[in-house]
């Protein structure tokens, strides 16, 4: 009876794990990328990825990309309260990250959506440089640190995939 | 086999997993039923996981394979090229950013208005805002020069691309006009993108295009004047029969585009040719056709190499080898090679080799293998920024006109910000060097001459480690012209001496360090957008250097790592190798247009075009000097520098249009 109810469980995790696996490009495309364990976090935490070709996993990450910016945006916005001494620097980043939700991201789906991914690759470069610019705008580290890393490490996998695609 | 019926108890057991016992199969006088109840199970048990398993595994595969096709094919030859590609050579990198921003003694920098403004350029085509890239249809058609463009009419960035037009009588002063195709067919929906004319013997025009479709596939579409007596061509109509060619058999859909001006074969039927790639090779297909609409695909590619990836934007022509003068692109025969020339998707560069066209089966060889189109060793029109270039003949004055798409090097902040992305370098001339037979010679088109205001003339004697201020008044819309000599005793010494070693081959204006690291003979040239401190400075310069067979080489580059003070901006250092003859005198000349700087090496045979934004050399603190850094040669440089005027580009009025009309 035991030993029943072992043997299902056992098959059922393999079952599973065959199923996440096999006809999911996650672990061979996040090889060839900087940051594997990254890439393969960010795509797995998406039910698309699995099942999704190079062009699928890229837009995956710029989705991700969206995602961060959006959420940086609002931590931005919440700081001017909080700390408006840098009120400037917060300025600055604050264009910057607009520049990556309203340029940077839809440039950089059409593109690939359409198959030209070297416009797709700028859009992710820029969002890496946009986050770095942020980040310079403050002396040394600043409450948006880990945010704007984020940001730089994911351009730079996400740039990794869309050039995959050229 | 007992598999349909192993399954039963399973499921049996499922519903009442307490149970110890088995509850027997339905009607199956096969089965044993006393004393051996447990043991059988378990054995039915494992063998039908085992199948279930195998079931499952089955199916998964199937699926898998069918989901993967179009990628299978590339990650078969991923693994041994994909880290070459991946390490990558797109410009801007946001790893140079991060040390930056990491340093807490450069902070970022703030654009102001008048900075970026300043940044837009005088005399190079470029539309009034937004984002432009590819050049388009270029062509010549009674009495004025037409230019089409990639446009996104919404953003600066890419994007919803349109064709955007503009005419001038002299390739200098353009007029906007109207919007001439929109994405507003099935075919095109998704994006208008790039194509060339054809001008028949007729003198009508035919336009290929291609759109990328409502389902996102690249395909060709033809189009053509509504009003073929409008000089200007404001209106284009596009073929009912739209698309004429789809991606063929072996193809990938998206791999498909950037069609070429028609040349005309010797069975009289008219040629093209487009680029495209099969896993990492980049070929260019080719067609024939007598009417624009339906086209023969040829078994043979135009060309193909291997590990230079997609082909985009394929230009093919006919040079002169004895005269200075442009071909129609149907011209053939023994005085005359052919030039394939491709844009590299994988590194932004554009490539092309001088070869033999054997008209009879389309395709073509280059001269040299060893540097064929595409690989690392192969020439380039501009060794700078400068993409999807193309050319057209333009029979009003019988020469062969290059155009090509200049983008920015600044953050897309920046573009937004200004409201602009990209500009046209100016159109130049190209014709096969005569002289090594084996390059090609580029040079701004003449009428560039008519922006020249006034300009003065310069002699200067200038000693190793030396910086000479030249004084011209206002400095960022130039035109100068150079000569070089460097002093006999200092060159003799080089050549002469054994124990120099050799160091041409290794120099590269990439990885040597820029114009402050000092050799023997070089660097020299000039500073351009330089501050009065050189605290900002682009020096455009020669380098010369002993070869290992002892002979002198000459490298030229433009250093933009101290252009800018600003940290989210590219600053490379760009250059190549240019031949320079027996007898021959140094010779440079640059172009400087604010946030453009090109220049020419001996005569256009090594080019280059580089973007740069300072934040403090603008307006009237922008400067010009001469400089010789090297280590002891005294270096006499004879140059004219004019003032250029603007082009005064603008759109559309009856004004304009009268003035341009009297001319």
């Amino acid at each position: 009876m035991k030993m029943m109810k072992v043997m299902m469980l056992i098959v059922m995790m393999m079952m599973v794990m065959v199923m996440v696996s096999e006809g999911s490009i996650i672990e061979p495309t996040c090889k060839e990328t900087p940051d594997f364990n990254l890439c393969v976090s960010l795509l797995n935490s998406d039910p698309r990825g699995s099942s999704a070709d190079t062009s699928g996993l890229a837009l995956i990450l710029i989705d991700k990309i969206k995602g961060l910016a959006t959420k940086t945006l609002n931590e931005i916005n919440g700081l001017y309260k909080k700390r408006p001494e840098l009120k400037r620097a917060l300025d600055e980043c604050s264009r910057r990250y607009k520049t990556i939700l309203n340029a940077d991201v839809p440039e950089a789906i059409e593109a690939i959506s359409k198959g030209v991914p070297k416009f797709g690759e700028d859009g992710v470069i820029d969002a890496g440089v946009e986050a770095s610019v942020c980040q310079g705008g403050f002396n040394g580290s600043s409450p948006l640190t880990s945010l704007t890393k984020s940001m730089q490490k994911i351009s730079n996998v996400t740039r990794a995939i869309v050039r995959m695609l050229l | 086999m007992a598999s349909s019926d192993a399954l039963l108890p399973i499921s049996a057991r499922e519903e009442d997993p307490l149970c110890p016992y088995t509850r027997l199969p339905m009607a199956d006088p096969n089965q044993e039923t006393h004393g051996r109840r447990r043991r059988p199970f378990k054995g039915l048990l494992a063998v039908s996981f085992g199948l279930l398993f195998i079931a499952f595994y089955v199916a998964l595969i199937a699926t898998h394979d069918g989901s993967r096709s179009n990628d299978a094919v590339i990650d078969e030859t991923k693994t041994t090229t994909s880290r070459a590609r991946l390490a990558g050579v797109s410009e801007k990198s946001n790893d140079g950013l991060w040390k930056l921003s990491g340093d807490r003694n450069t902070p970022a920098f703030e654009w102001n208005n008048s900075m970026l403004s300043w940044q837009r350029t005088a005399f190079h085509f470029q539309p009034e805002q937004n984002w432009m890239n590819d050049p388009n249809g270029p062509l010549f058609y009674k009495g004025w020069y037409h230019f089409f463009y990639q446009y996104n009419p919404n953003a600066a960035v890419w994007g919803d691309i349109v064709w955007g037009h503009a005419v001038s009588r002299d390739l200098i002063h353009w007029v906007h006009l109207p919007i001439a195709m929109v994405a507003d067919q099935w075919y095109d929906s998704n994006g208008v993108w790039t194509g060339s004319a054809t001008i028949l013997p007729d003198g009508s025009i035919v336009m290929l295009y291609t759109g990328s479709t409502d389902k996102a596939v690249q395909v060709q579409n033809l189009a053509y004047p509504e009003d073929p007596s409008d000089p200007l061509l404001l209106k284009w109509v596009k073929f009912p029969g739209n698309p004429v060619l789809v991606p063929p058999p072996g193809i990938l859909p998206k791999d498909f585009r950037d069609p070429t001006t028609a040349w005309k074969t010797s069975e009289g039927k008219w040629r093209i040719t487009i680029g495209s790639k099969l896993n990492r090779t980049g070929i260019s297909l080719v067609y024939d056709t007598t009417d624009f609409k339906t086209y023969e695909k040829l078994d043979t590619l135009l060309h193909r190499v291997p590990n230079t990836g997609m082909w985009e934007c394929v230009d093919f022509y006919p040079v002169s080898k004895t005269a200075v003068n442009g071909l129609d692109t149907s011209v053939k025969g023994p005085d005359v090679k052919h030039i394939v020339k491709a844009s590299m998707d994988d590194t932004r560069f554009d490539h092309y080799a001088v070869g033999t066209y054997f008209d009879s089966n389309g395709t073509w060889i280059p001269d040299d293998p060893t540097i064929d189109v595409g690989m690392s060793t192969s020439l380039r029109y501009d060794y700078g920024k400068f993409y999807a270039s193309k050319t057209f003949y333009d029979q009003n004055k019988g020469r062969r006109v290059l155009w090509s798409w200049i983008g920015e090097s600044d953050s897309e902040a920046a573009d937004v910000q200004k409201g602009w992305s990209s500009v046209q370098g100016i159109p130049r001339t190209v014709v096969l060097d005569t002289k090594t037979g084996k390059n090609l010679v580029q040079w701004p088109v003449e009428e560039i001459k008519s922006l020249r205001l006034s300009s003065k003339q310069f002699d200067i004697e200038v000693g190793p480690g030396s910086v000479v201020p030249v004084d011209v008044g206002s400095a960022t819309q130039l035109d100068i012209e150079a000569e070089f000599e460097i002093n006999k005793e200092s060159l003799d010494k080089i050549i002469r001496n054994a124990s120099v070693v050799a160091e041409a081959e290794e120099f590269s204006c990439e990885k040597s360090g820029g114009s402050t690291v000092r050799g023997a003979l070089g660097p020299f040239g000039f500073s351009v957008l330089a501050t009065e401190s050189l605290s900002e400075q682009t020096p455009v310069y020669f380098y010369v250097a002993k070869g290992k067979d002892s002979e002198l080489k000459t490298i030229f580059c433009i250093d933009t790592s101290r252009s800018s003070v600003a940290n989210d901006v590219v600053k490379p250092i760009y250059g190549s190798v240019v031949p320079v003859l027996k007898g021959e005198k140094l010779t440079m000349r640059i172009l400087v247009d604010h946030s453009i700087v090109e220049a020419f090496g001996q005569g256009g045979r090594t080019c280059i075009t580089s973007r740069v934004y300072p934040t403090s050399a603008i307006y009237g603190a922008a400067k010009l000097f001469l400089f010789n850094n090297a280590l002891d040669a005294t270096v006499t440089a004879s140059f004219r520098v004019w003032q250029m005027n603007s082009a005064f580009i603008h759109p559309y009025t009856e004004e304009a249009f009268r003035a341009l009309t009297r001319t």
